[in-house]
C-alpha cells in the first residue's frame, strides 16, 4: 500500500536517508574498522601477546600514555585558570585569547609539530633561554610532553567553559550569605560542579593525545624506547610491511580511546543523574 | 465538508492517547475540542490532518477515506500552536506558499497567486505586514498570518491546535471574537483544540470534552455547562462545589447527616455533589439542607463570594459559594444553604 | 557546537561576572545590592576573587596562552618570512608545492562534498525522526573523532594494501587505490565524516518537525519541503560543518600519511609536504606552506566565529 511509509510519519524519506546514511557509515566507518578486528584475529593469543609486549613496543605505549596522562593533567590546571580568567574577568584582549584556544583545533597537526620543533630547537626562541639552564625539550620527551599539552588545551577550556558561565549565581551567594569566604565558595561550592565538566575535558585532551602524531613526531626526537610514540611505532612497522604488529598496536589504542569514551559517557550521565539540569 | 472519524485508537508506547474515539462533524461547523493536557484532543485533530496515524480506525472526509491520503494530499489546513510559520520567508511568500508548491499542471500564474494573497493578507486585515518577517511580527500578529497560509490552500477543512494558546490575555480575547466573525464569513469547516473552556464556550458552535482520551460529553456550550453529563464534565467546565455524599435510595446523606435534597436518580452508594457556586442559596440558619459559619467575604461586582465551614464537618469542610449583593453576609453569621440546581455522580473516579 | 553558541549567548550574562573595580560594568548586577543601603566594598566582591588573586589568574591565562599557543603561529610566519618574501614567493612558486596545494584543494573538494551530502541525509534521518538505537547510531558517526589519525590511514592499508583483503584483487585487475588519490581521499573522508552531521543534527532537533510539517500540510513535496523550508533554515549551520570539515580535510596529516606513499609531486598534500621539506631542512619552503595553511586555520576561525554569531541569532525563538 503506497501509505505504508506515510502511516508511521508525516515527514517522507525516512527509509531512504536511513538507508543511504547506514550505507555510507559501513563502507567508510565500520567496513574498515571491522578490518583492523578482523586482522588481529588472525594473530594466535601467544603472537599478540608477543607483539604488545616485546620491550619497544611497551615502551611506546607506555610513552605514549604516560605523557599523554602527564599532558591532561597540566590541561586540567592550567584549563581551569584559563577558563576562570576568561569567564569571570574582564580584561584587555579577552576576546582575542578566547578565540586564541581554538587555535590548536584549528592549525593543522604538522604545521603545529615543526612550529613547535623550531620554537623549541637548540636555537629557538625558546629553546635557546631554555638550554642556558641545561633543559633540553626538542628531541626529547619533555618535547613530545609540550605537543601533547598543545593539543589538549582547547579541549579541557571548551568543555569547562559553558558550565562555569552557566553556574547559576545564587548558590555563590548562598555560600557567601551563609558565612563561607571566598576560598571555602571556590573550593567547596564551585568546583565541586565543576567535577564532571573537568573530567570529560581531562578525559578528551588525554584521548586526543595519545592518537597524537602530526604535531608530536617532530619535536619528539623519535628515539626507540626512549622517545618514540606508539603511533609513530604503527607507521614505522607498516613501512617494515609488518601489518600484524602494526594492527596489534593499533588495536591495543583503539581499545583504550573506546573505553574512554565509555567512560566520558558514562560520567556525563552519572553527572546529569546528580546535578539536574536548570 | 464533513467529517466522520470512527474507532479511533491511538497509543504511544503503553500510553493510550485515543482510545475508542468516535466523532460526526457537520459540514460549516465551528467546533471545540476540549480538554485537559493530555486527554487526547491534539493528537485528534493531528490524526484528521494526517500528520499523526491511528493505530486502528477510520476517518473519512466528506465520506471519502482520508487515511489512504497523506497530508499534503487531504487539502486540509492546519493552524500550529506555535505557528510554524517559515522564519526564512516574508509575511507574503509564507502565505503564498502553498499556492507555488502545487504541481505545475494546476499552479496558478504568478499575478493570480499575488491577488490571492493580498485577498487573504486583506481577510486577515494584514496586508501591511506582507514585506515583514515572522520575527518582526507580534503573536497576534503571527496567529492572523498562520491562518492566512492555511486558508491560502482553499481548504476542505480548516484545523486549529491551541490557537490562541500563546497569547496573553488581552489579544486573546480580541482574536476570539475574530474568528467567530471570520468563520461566520467564510463558514470553513473547522475544528479547533482548547484546554480553555471559557475559549470553547464563547467560540465554538458545539464543544467536544475530552479526558483520558476518552470523549466525556458533546453537545452545545450551553448544554455542557449546564446539564453536565459526567462528573469530570461538571468539575472541568465551570467551578463547582464539590462535596463526598452517600446516596441510599432516594436520600442523600453528608457525613452522615440526610440532606434535605432527592437524589436525582442516583444510584445508591458514594457519590458526589456537584453544584455551581451561584446555584447555593443563601437564607436564614434551619431552612436548608447545609449549614455553616462565614468566615471571610470578599465583595466585587454584582456578587459577593463567602467562604463557609460546614457545620458538623468540625469546620475541616469549607466551600466558597457566590451571593448576589442585596444582603451583606457577616463573618461569624450561621447560615443556611440549599442547592437550587445541583448533579449528583457515582464516585467512581 | 552547542557550547559554543552556549559562548555567545551568554555574553550579556558574563557582564555580571565583572569585577567591580567597574562602576559602569558593576551597575546591571543589583542582585549583589539588595538589602544595602550604601554598596559597600565587601558586598560588591562577593562574587570574585581579592585584586592580586585576579592579577596572578590573569597573568598565568595569559602567559600559558602566549607561550604554547600565540608563540607557534608566530613562529611559522616568522620563519616563512626569514629570508625575506621572495625567497617566500619562490618557494611557493616551486612545482612540487603547486602539485601539492593542486591535490589538497581535490582532496577537500572530494571530501567534503561527499560528506556534506552524507552528513545532510544523515541529519535529516537522525533529528527528523523518532527511532530506537538514534544515540548509539550518533555514537558510531561521531567514531572518526576518538580514532587516531594513524589508525585511519592504517585499516586503509589493511584493506587495500599489497597485503590487504582487497589488494591481491586490485592488483590483478591494475586498479590503484593505496599510495594514490583515491586513498588518500578515503582517508580523508573517513577523519573528516563526522563534522557536517554533528554540526545539523544539534541544530535539526532543536528546530523541530513543524514548519516540515506545515510545508506538508500547505501540499508540499518531501523534496520541496527539504529545499524551500529545511535547507534555508539550516544553511548557516551547513556552512559551519563545512568549513571545519574543510578545514581537516586540507591539513589531515597522520591518516594522510599513511596510505600517501609519499610519491613527490603526486601524492603529497600540503602537510605531507611541509614533513618533507622540514625534514630536508628547507626551512623557508616548509614553513610557506605551513603558512599557507595556518592562515586556513585562521580564517577558519574568523569564520567560525562570524557564523556562531549567525547561528546564534537564527536560534532566538520567536518569542512574542
Amino acid at each position: 500500500m503506497s501509505t505504508a511509509v506515510a502511516r508511521r510519519s508525516t515527514l517522507p524519506g525516512f527509509g531512504l536517508t536511513m538507508g543511504l546514511t547506514l550505507t555510507w557509515l559501513s563502507v567508510i566507518i565500520l567496513i574498515p574498522l571491522a578490518a583492523l578486528f578482523l586482522k588481529t584475529f588472525e594473530l594466535s593469543l601467544d603472537q599478540f601477546w608477543g607483539i604488545i609486549t616485546s620491550r619497544r613496543t611497551l615502551n611506546a605505549l607506555k610513552i605514549s600514555f604516560g605523557l599523554s596522562f602527564a599532558a591532561a593533567c597540566v590541561n586540567l590546571v592550567m584549563g581551569t585558570v584559563i577558563v576562570w580568567a576568561l569567564v569571570r574577568y574582564r580584561f584587555p584582549g579577552r576576546r582575542l585569547f578566547d578565540a586564541i584556544v581554538d587555535i590548536p583545533f584549528a592549525l593543522p597537526t604538522a604545521v603545529a609539530g615543526v612550529a613547535l620543533t623550531q620554537l623549541f630547537a637548540q636555537k629557538g626562541w625558546l629553546g635557546a633561554p631554555l638550554a642556558e639552564f641545561g633543559i633540553k625539550v626538542a628531541f626529547t620527551p619533555i618535547g613530545i610532553f609540550i605537543a601533547m599539552i598543545f593539543i589538549g588545551i582547547p579541549f579541557v577550556v571548551r568543555t569547562v567553559q559553558p558550565v562555569l558561565i552557566d553556574l547559576d549565581p545564587e548558590i555563590e551567594e548562598a555560600a557567601a550569605s551563609l558565612g563561607a569566604n571566598r576560598w571555602h565558595t571556590v573550593f567547596r561550592v564551585i568546583l565541586p560542579s565543576l567535577i564532571p565538566a573537568l573530567l570529560t575535558g581531562f578525559a578528551l585532551a588525554f584521548a586526543r593525545a595519545i592518537g597524537e602524531y602530526g604535531s608530536v613526531i617532530f619535536i619528539a626526537g623519535n628515539l626507540p624506547n626512549v622517545s618514540e610514540i606508539a603511533p609513530l611505532l604503527i607507521v614505522i612497522r607498516l613501512s617494515e610491511f609488518r601489518y600484524a604488529d602494526a594492527t596489534a598496536i593499533a588495536v591495543v589504542m583503539l581499545v583504550a580511546s573506546f573505553l574512554i569514551i565509555f567512560l566520558i559517557n558514562r560520567l556525563q550521565r552519572w553527572a546529569q543523574a546528580r546535578i539536574p539540569v536548570h | 465538508m464533513a467529517i466522520e472519524v470512527k474507532n479511533i485508537v491511538k497509543t504511544f508506547g503503553s500510553f493510550a492517547a485515543l482510545d475508542n474515539v468516535d466523532l460526526k462533524v457537520a459540514d460549516g461547523e465551528l467546533l471545540a475540542l476540549l480538554g485537559p493536557s493530555g486527554s487526547g484532543k491534539t493528537t485528534l485533530l493531528r490524526i484528521i490532518a494526517g500528520l499523526d496515524w491511528p493505530d486502528s480506525g477510520e476517518v473519512a472526509i466528506d465520506g471519502e477515506n482520508a487515511l489512504s491520503r497523506g497530508a499534503s494530499e487531504r487539502q486540509v489546513g492546519f493552524v500550529f500552536q506555535h505557528y510554524a510559520l517559515f522564519r526564512h520567508m516574508t509575511v507574503f511568500e509564507n502565505v503564498a506558499f502553498g499556492l507555488r508548491v502545487q504541481p505545475r499542471a494546476i499552479r496558478k500564474d504568478e499575478a493570480t497567486i499575488r491577488a490571492r494573497v493580498k485577498n487573504l493578507l486583506d481577510l486577515v486585515q494584514l496586508d501591511w505586514l506582507a514585506n515583514r518577517y515572522p520575527s518582526q511580527l507580534s503573536g497576534g500578529q503571527r496567529q492572523r498570518i498562520a491562518l492566512a497560509r492555511a486558508l491560502a490552500i482553499e481548504p476542505r477543512i480548516l484545523l486549529l491546535d491551541e490557537p490562541f494558546g500563546a497569547l496573553d490575555a488581552k489579544v486573546r480575547k480580541e482574536l476570539r471574537q475574530w474568528l467567530r466573525s471570520l468563520h461566520n464569513e467564510i463558514h470553513v469547516t473547522s475544528i479547533f483544540v482548547t484546554h480553555d473552556q471559557e475559549e470553547a464556550l464563547e467560540v465554538a458552535n458545539r464543544v467536544v470534552v475530552m479526558d483520558k482520551g476518552k470523549i466525556e460529553q458533546i453537545g452545545s456550550p450551553g448544554e455542557v455547562y449546564d446539564n453536565p453529563a459526567t462528573a469530570f464534565v461538571h468539575g472541568f467546565i465551570g467551578e463547582s462545589i464539590v462535596l463526598p455524599v452517600d446516596v441510599a435510595g432516594d436520600a442523600v446523606r453528608l457525613d452522615g447527616r440526610p440532606l434535605n435534597i432527592p437524589a436525582l436518580g442516583a444510584a445508591s452508594g458514594a457519590a458526589k455533589l456537584f453544584v455551581r457556586r451561584h446555584d447555593m442559596a443563601v437564607g436564614p440558619a434551619g431552612t436548608g439542607a447545609l449549614e455553616g459559619a462565614i468566615r471571610h467575604v470578599r465583595s466585587f461586582g454584582p456578587i459577593q463570594r463567602a467562604e463557609v465551614a460546614l457545620s458538623g464537618s468540625e469546620g475541616k469542610t469549607v466551600i466558597e459559594i457566590d451571593a448576589p449583593r442585596d444582603r451583606e453576609l457577616q463573618v461569624g453569621e450561621i447560615v443556611s444553604l440549599q442547592p437550587r440546581r445541583y448533579r449528583i455522580f457515582a464516585a467512581q473516579e | 557546537m552547542s557550547m559554543q553558541t552556549g559562548l555567545v549567548t551568554s555574553t550579556t550574562q558574563l557582564r555580571t561576572y565583572a569585577p567591580a573595580t567597574d562602576v559602569s560594568v558593576a551597575a546591571p548586577a543589583p542582585r549583589l545590592e539588595i538589602g544595602r543601603a550604601e554598596p559597600g566594598t565587601a558586598q560588591r566582591n562577593l562574587r570574585t576573587e581579592p585584586g592580586p588573586i585576579r592579577f596572578i589568574i590573569i597573568a598565568l591565562a595569559i602567559a600559558f596562552l602566549s607561550i604554547f599557543v600565540v608563540l607557534p603561529l608566530v613562529v611559522v610566519f616568522a620563519s616563512a618570512f626569514s629570508k625575506g618574501i621572495g625567497a617566500y614567493l619562490a618557494a611557493l612558486a616551486e612545482p612540487e608545492a603547486l602539485a601539492a596545494i593542486k591535490l589538497t584543494l581535490l582532496i577537500a573538494a572530494i571530501s567534503v562534498t561527499l560528506n556534506l551530502v552524507f552528513g545532510v541525509i544523515a541529519a535529516w534521518a537522525i533529528s527528523k525522526f523518532e527511532f530506537t538505537g538514534k544515540t548509539f547510531l550518533i555514537t558510531l558517526i561521531d567514531l572518526p573523532f576518538s580514532v587516531s589519525p594513524v589508525i585511519s590511514g592504517l585499516v586503509f592499508v589493511l584493506l587495500f594494501g599489497a597485503q590487504g583483503y582487497f589488494g591481491p584483487w586490485l592488483q590483478a585487475h591494475n586498479v590503484h587505490i593505496l599510495f594514490a588519490v583515491p586513498g588518500i581521499a578515503l582517508a580523508t573522508i573517513f577523519v573528516t565524516f563526522p563534522f557536517v552531521a554533528r554540526a545539523l543534527i544539534p541544530l535539526m532537533q532543536e528546530q523541530g518537525t513543524q514548519e516540515e510539517e506545515a510545508a506538508i500540510s500547505l501540499g508540499a513535496s518531501g523534496l520541496q519541503t527539504f529545499f524551500r523550508v529545511t535547507l534555508p533554515n539550516i544553511k548557516w549551520g551547513l556552512l559551519y560543518g563545512v568549513l571545519l570539515c574543510n578545514a581537516r580535510a586540507m591539513g589531515e596529516f597522520g591518516a594522510v600519511s599513511v596510505v600517501s606513499g609519499h610519491i613527490r609531486g603526486e601524492t603529497n598534500t600540503m602537510p605531507l609536504l611541509v614533513e618533507i621539506l622540514y625534514n630536508e631542512y628547507q626551512f623557508v619552503a616548509s614553513f610557506a606552506i605551513a603558512s599557507l595553511l595556518a592562515m586556513l586555520a585562521l580564517i577558519t576561525l574568523v569564520a567560525k566565529t562570524v557564523l556562531e554569531r549567525r547561528l546564534d541569532e537564527a536560534e532566538v525563538p520567536d518569542g512574542d
